[in-house]
């Protein structure tokens, strides 16, 4: 079996712990306005590479990921479930840590065969990097093209197994950058036992460039970049959020235990 | 013992000039944190100031503040300079004050001349009949020997920066010695050097025994140097101040006579840290006292300057004195070198604020302390200013007593020195062997008439071939230009200064150098694995290539092309050991241009790899700009496969990345989003054992 791969970056240091190996999948369902990446969406194409190739390429230079691993990223790697489940299982044999960058999009609860290749997937995955693109469900959809109920499913599943977790959210403004929003997005964390990281990012344009080499016209054109402190100040309303959900069961357990 | 060496462990280093064996006995280990440092001083930063007004004006001037034109520059041509002789612990000048350049004609005349006159000064006329009449120069005798084919390869630029006017520099003085002996028991030893040399009167024999005489004469003018500014360093130093200031007279000393392209500095911060352990012991001097005089230094060190054409400044992207000093790495025994000392020479990129001299240059080893290692990053993100090489590498043939001359040729220091080559453009080599031996920019036959390709597809078994038969050729053109370069540097402008802090038997290395070998790996690589179609001009000259189709390029962790630079390195190396090489000389070669890549780039034309006439090279061993595409470890790892064995003299990589690229610095953590979000101001904290370790303000 082989994997669709768009590019692999030998030299990874923002995609999970330590310097990583970064695979990039071919093909993503979601179309998000500000996405960066927009050459890794067609479906078809890519690179044909096998679990072996990927694994060399990462046996060759391997220590200087001695304290970091695979991560597979994309595009969105769930789309070739069994491919990334095999290069997961193969990883972790050979103790490398492996990590899972997705926006858990085709993740459905309602199907026992599809969950159970969920269960074998996260069996062998030390770290997912879930991507929260927005926490209202409309919103969801027009930002993404998407539904936003498998994403806080995958979310609460990942919870349930007490996967690890960091979170990511991308702060647009006009779009996330709205007080409610983020203190919404904090709730829902809060709600969460397995988040160990928290990643709030300012919105950049640095993917213009590739829209214009695809001939397709940028979406957020109109949209300016936000600085780094309007990004710390969104943080601090997500922490806010969170915060209270805490509170708020806290309180609960110590009225259930009066 | 002697008063000065109270409480210092005693050894073999007590009976015989042996520096290393007086570190390893006494030097204390430190792999604490960066936290015992001390701020600037106030004297440290009113001084500054006055550097900072000193270059503000310099560049207002054009870029030279004041110039010798009559005072030949010699250990003791000029009285004492200050900043301010009140605040100025440590102090010397090349010249009676700073920023004042040397006049230092004995490399060349012509150079010392241009140099003036291109800065708008004049050398005294006297000066100048003196060093063209009456005392021959470095630069005219290597063009009495000079071939009229050394000459041709020199003007069209397939061997390049030869130091062949100037001072060719790359050699490092022991300048620890002039602190731990003190200058009479120097002196002491060369004479009975030159006491028990063979009495036999071979040609060899009589040139060690002049030079021995020259040794100790620079020696006792070094003492002289020491007494202007008010010091008798012909004794040990007694203290870390005086420690730093004997060791700054020596390397002073040998910039007022040597103005070479590379003037380093050694390995002293662990050396100097053995004072600096027993003055805090003792109580003499405090924290803030010691980094005070290892500030004021480091400000000496970055006030070194030269009388510069505004062509070498071109070549090298500045004004660079390659100040080089050496910190950190392992010793044989295992335990790390770094002492608070290595510590408080990287806090001046933090005290001075950030500056490229000196060039601090960190052993790296993964057995370093990781509190060194972390301080070395930070140091690293905030300054940009840190170089980095590779003593794992380094130790197994070279020991834990090495130093790095300019970037990257390394060397025993007092044991071994280095007879600074330049290099041989590869690129440029590869064109003569399509053109046979035709210049593809002046169009005049350089190098030998052999049969060029004349195919319009250019077919790689048979490039290869007349690649190597030019190399052969070139090889051996270059090393016996360096001979007679080195000849006629010992001759008539011989450093006797560093050499009497060297032992008698010295090892020299050979060096030469390679320019442009990206641009051939990927030449060759597309010759092989594309299609290239040769341009030529009316006169069958190959001017310019057409790559049809794709090809492996090096940078990208791919053998295919990876091998090839492989090979090239190892075949010019071995035509290079096929020559004899002057006084016994170990060839050796670098593939280091970091700065004159832009130069060597322009004097040559287009190349089979699609790379343009006129466009820069490749810094060093660097893949070419924008075809690395597989992130920087695929790059690196290209680059490391290259032959250290072939390239002893040193493989630089010069590597930049955005701080976004190395990893975010505004992630919340696990136990940081606790904190955050437990503990708060106005919260209780409800996890307590989460604050165990942290500072609590």
């Amino acid at each position: 079996m082989s994997g669709r791969i768009h590019s692999i970056e030998s030299f990874g240091t923002v995609d999970g712990p330590g310097v990583r190996l970064v695979v990039f999948f071919q093909g993503c369902p979601m179309r998000c306005l500000y996405c960066h990446n927009p050459d890794t969406w067609k479906i078809s194409g890519g690179l044909e590479m096998s679990v072996d190739e990927i694994l060399a390429l990462y046996d060759k230079n391997s220590s200087f990921y001695k304290k970091g691993g695979i991560t597979a990223t994309g595009g969105e790697p769930l789309l070739q479930i069994d491919f990334v489940t095999q290069l997961f299982e193969a990883a972790r044999a050979r103790g490398i840590h492996t990590c899972l960058d997705t926006s858990g999009i085709t993740f459905t609860p309602k199907h026992p065969e599809r969950i159970r290749r969920f269960d074998r997937l996260t069996a062998s995955t030390n770290l997912v990097m879930l991507d929260i693109k927005h926490i209202d469900p409309q919103a969801h959809q027009i930002l993404t093209g998407q539904h936003l109920d498998p994403v806080l499913a995958f979310a609460r599943y990942l919870d349930k197994h007490s996967v690890p977790v960091w979170i990511r959210h991308v702060v647009v403004p006009d779009i996330t950058y709205k007080q409610e929003l983020l203190y919404r997005l904090g709730h829902f964390i809060g709600s969460l036992h397995n988040v160990e990281a928290l990643d709030i990012l300012p919105y950049h344009d640095m993917g213009k460039g590739k829209y214009q080499k695809l001939g397709i016209s940028y979406p957020l054109e109109k949209v300016s970049p936000l600085d780094r402190e309007e990004a710390a100040a969104a943080r601090q309303i997500v922490l806010a959020g969170i915060q209270d959900e805490h509170h708020q069961k806290n309180c609960h357990q110590l009225l259930e235990a009066n | 013992m002697k008063q000065e060496w109270r409480d210092f462990r005693p050894g073999s280093w007590e009976r015989e000039i042996n520096v290393r064996n007086f570190i390893q006995k006494n030097y204390t280990p430190y792999d604490g944190s960066d936290e015992f440092l001390a701020p600037a001083t106030e004297n440290t930063r009113e001084l500054w100031d006055l550097v900072m007004e000193l270059t503000r004006q310099e560049q207002k001037a054009g870029g030279v503040l004041d110039m010798d034109t009559r005072i030949i520059s010699t250990i003791t041509s000029h009285g004492p300079g200050y900043l301010d002789k009140n605040k100025e612990t440590i102090v010397g000048f090349q010249t009676d004050k700073p920023f004042k350049r040397s006049l230092q004609p004995y490399g060349g005349i012509r150079m010392a001349e241009k140099a003036c006159a291109d800065n708008g000064y004049h050398v005294d006329p006297e000066v100048s009949e003196f060093f063209t009449k009456h005392r021959k120069t470095h630069n005219a005798g290597v063009f009495d020997a000079y071939t009229p084919e050394m000459r041709a390869c020199r003007s069209s630029h397939i061997i390049t920066g030869l130091p062949d006017a100037y001072g060719r520099g790359r050699i490092i003085g022991d300048y620890r010695r002039v602190a731990l002996y003190g200058v009479d028991r120097l002196i002491e030893d060369k004479a009975e050097q030159k006491m028990t040399t063979r009495s036999t009167m071979y040609s060899h024999i009589i040139r060690i025994r002049e030079e021995l005489s020259e040794q100790i004469r620079a020696l006792q003018e070094l003492k002289e140097l020491g007494n202007i500014y008010g010091f008798d360093i012909s004794r040990p130093a007694g203290n870390v101040q005086e420690a730093i200031q004997w060791t700054y007279f020596a390397y002073l000393a040998a910039v007022k006579e040597q103005n070479g392209a590379a003037m380093s500095l050694g390995r002293t911060s662990t050396f100097l840290d053995i004072y600096a352990e027993r003055d805090l012991a003792e109580g003499t001097f405090s924290e803030e006292q010691i980094q005070e005089f290892v500030d004021h230094f480091v400000m000496k060190l970055r006030l070194v300057k030269f009388a510069r054409t505004p062509e070498y400044n071109a070549l090298f992207s500045g004004d660079p004195t390659w100040v080089t000093e050496s910190i950190g790495g392992v010793g044989l025994d295992g335990r790390p070198l770094v002492t608070k000392m290595s510590f408080r020479f990287l806090h001046t990129l933090t005290t001075l604020g950030t500056a490229p001299e000196p060039n601090l240059t960190v052993l790296w080893s993964v057995k370093l302390p990781e509190n060194f290692k972390r301080f070395c990053a930070k140091t690293s993100i905030e300054s940009s200013s840190i170089q980095y090489e590779n003593d794992d590498l380094m130790r197994e043939n070279l020991g834990d007593d090495y130093a790095i001359a300019c970037c990257v040729s390394s060397m025993r220091i007092g044991k071994e020195m280095q007879f600074f080559g330049a290099r041989a453009n590869l690129a440029k080599c590869l064109l003569y062997a399509i053109n046979g031996g035709v210049d593809e920019i002046s169009k005049k036959q350089v190098g030998p008439k052999y049969r060029p390709v004349t195919s319009e597809y250019l077919e790689y078994e048979e490039v290869m071939d007349r690649y190597h038969d030019m190399m052969e050729w070139l090889a051996g053109v270059y090393v016996n230009s360096l001979n007679i370069i080195h000849y006629m540097h010992d001759k008539y402008c011989y450093e006797r200064l560093q050499m009497a802090l060297h032992d008698l038997n010295v090892t020299r290395w050979f060096a030469t150098g390679i320019a442009g070998l990206s641009v051939v790996a990927d030449s060759l690589s597309a010759i092989k694995y594309a299609r290239v179609r040769a341009i030529r001009d009316e006169n069958g000259i190959a001017v310019d290539y057409e790559v049809e189709g794709s090809f492996p390029k090096y940078g990208n962790d791919d053998d295919r092309v990876d091998q090839i630079a492989v090979e090239v390195v190892h075949s010019f190396m071995n035509y290079i050991r096929r020559n004899h090489c002057y006084r016994g000389g170990i060839p050796t070669t670098s593939i280091l241009t970091i700065t004159s890549n832009v130069v060597y780039g322009k004097a040559t034309g287009s190349t089979p790899d699609g790379r343009k006439a006129g466009q820069a090279f490749a810094p060093g061993a660097n893949p070419m700009h924008t075809r690395d595409t597989h992130g920087a470890i695929s790059s690196l790892a290209s680059v490391a496969k290259l032959p250290f064995s072939d390239a002893q003299d040193g493989i630089s990589n010069t590597f930049s990345i955005i701080p976004g690229a190395l990893g975010k610095e505004d992630r919340l953590f696990t136990g940081d989003l606790d904190m955050e979000l437990e503990c708060g101001p106005d919260k209780a904290c409800a996890i307590p054992n989460l604050m165990h370790g942290l500072d609590r303000e």
